[in-house]
């Protein structure tokens, strides 16, 4: 046996892919043209897939602090927080983090992915139980994995079952950690956030809500589920990335505990890898300023979020189970959505084929997000690709047929 | 929950497992769940979400990296009820 022998199965999956003339889950984009456009296989598409919610990656005062910062700071700090890469500007990230939540603390990590290992496997060991939403991220699950916790699933979105889990774990409540999420990366689905903390208030848990898809896109002042909910005084944690609203790459964990900050002493993915770089943190300081500036970019982005779920359900897709800027369109087999994702990239649409079992339930999707920076014109030439994608491929899944 | 024996749960998980599509009308406690029942990881949540529900107990995702067999799993399950 080989180290590889075990990795077979993809090679022939990808060689059948590849014999299709491009690999959905190895795209390249020659040339990235603006928050909403680039050149994919010689081709100017329109870029649905892209979890730029605001669109801000070229908004030209992030562009230009990011272009500052590294004149003046160098292009990247060659070490972690503990030894040489705590820079002014992480310290500041932090301190405006921690005031545009409102809370005591803010770690800042160098990705999202990282933020979930270094504070959940910090947080929870031998002895604690988590419980997780069954659709959570991977880092989620890896986080959950390094700490050595027990890990209890509850199956998506469903208090029920969630009490049912913690009505059998008894007193260990107290030292139970249970995750979930502001929306959902693959359906677009928000969690049932208020029940959730009336089941903390009567079963007395800790809560982290990773808002990553959900920073800048929900909420008076763009904070995610729990303030759309009211309920960031009963959030423990609140765990986020730069990487998509904020239009650059990071993560950070904000509380009102103000022992967050031992976290830094102790977690491994703090500890051993190296800061996020000076034009990182500047684009992300500008970025969060323009976020909480106003709710333009956020009326924008659900005028189109809406527009769209609205356009795909007339057409008869059977979507996620409600409209978000992350709109997920139910497809059939594997084959059939691939053959539908490659429609749609010659048609100059590029959106994200997702199979299970990273799509729940054994579905495979073509997933749209939609961003503050696609035009009306933009999301009509959307809703005009599926409309022929529908007629070509007879009837689309219909939600009478396809439960 | 009563005490059952090792019988009782076997065919009980038996019957929760011929709900699903594919598993051979024969069930044998050697068999290996993924291996020879041809549950895919998404199937195998579903029937230990199913069992759990039936027996009113959770399982750890830590635990189940160990259940290979039905022996093994009728044998956890056992394990937890009288726990």
């Amino acid at each position: 046996m080989g180290l590889f022998d075990k990795l077979a199965f993809i090679s022939q999956a990808r060689q059948a892919l590849e014999e299709m003339g491009i690999d959905p889950f190895n795209v390249e984009i020659q040339k990235i043209l603006s928050p909403t456009e680039a050149r994919i296989a010689g081709r100017k598409v329109l870029l649905a897939g892209t979890n730029n919610y605001l669109g801000l990656t070229f908004d030209p005062r992030c562009i230009e602090a990011a272009c500052q910062a590294t004149r003046s700071e160098g292009t990247g700090t060659t070490g972690s927080r503990t030894a040489n890469g705590t820079f002014a500007g992480h310290r500041a990230l932090e301190r405006e983090l921690a005031e545009f939540f409102g809370c005591a603390k803010a770690i800042v990590f160098s990705t999202g992915f990282v933020a979930n290992l270094g504070v959940i496997s910090t947080l929870t060991g031998p002895g604690d139980t988590l419980i997780i939403d069954g659709d959570s991220h991977a880092s989620i699950y890896d986080g959950c994995r390094m700490g050595g916790a027990d890990i209890l699933r509850f199956r998506h979105n469903d208090t029920a079952d969630l009490e049912k889990r913690l009505r059998r774990l008894g007193d260990r409540t107290k030292n139970t950690l249970v995750i979930v999420e502001g929306i959902y990366s693959m359906l677009g689905d928000r969690a049932p956030l208020a029940e959730i903390v009336s089941l903390k208030k009567q079963y007395g848990f800790w809560l982290m809500v990773d808002e990553a898809h959900s920073l800048g896109v929900l909420g008076q002042n763009g904070r995610g589920l729990a303030e759309e909910c009211g309920c960031m005084d009963d959030v423990d944690f609140i765990i986020g990335t730069f990487s998509k609203s904020l239009g650059a790459i990071g993560g950070f964990c904000v509380s009102n505990h103000p022992e967050l900050d031992l976290v830094r002493y102790a977690s491994r993915s703090y500890l051993f890898t190296a800061s996020p770089s000076p034009a990182t943190i500047a684009s992300v300081r500008r970025a969060l300023q323009i976020l909480a500036a106003g709710t333009d970019l956020r009326e924008r982005l659900w005028a189109n979020a809406h527009r769209l779920y609205e356009g795909l359900s007339e057409l008869g897709y059977r979507l996620g189970p409600e409209p978000t800027p992350v709109v997920a369109v139910h497809m059939g087999s594997k084959e059939e959505t691939l053959a539908c994702w490659k429609e749609l990239l010659e048609s100059g649409i590029y959106v994200n084929l997702v199979w299970p079992p990273a799509a729940p339930k054994g579905e495979s999707l073509l997933r749209c997000s939609v961003s503050a920076a696609h035009t009306e014109e933009q999301i009509e030439r959307l809703l005009t690709a599926f409309a022929e994608l529908a007629h070509r491929s007879a009837a689309p899944p219909s939600p009478d047929t396809h439960e | 929950m009563s005490q059952k024996d090792y019988a009782e749960i076997f065919e009980e998980v038996k019957a929760i497992l011929r709900r699903f599509d594919k598993v051979p009308e024969c069930i044998r406690e050697e068999m290996e769940i993924v291996n020879d029942l041809g549950l895919d990881s998404l199937r195998v949540m579903e029937l230990v979400q199913e069992v759990e529900d039936v027996y009113d107990i959770s399982f750890t995702l830590n635990e189940l990296a160990e259940i290979r067999t039905v022996r093994d799993f009728v044998l956890r399950i056992q394990k937890e009820i009288e726990a």
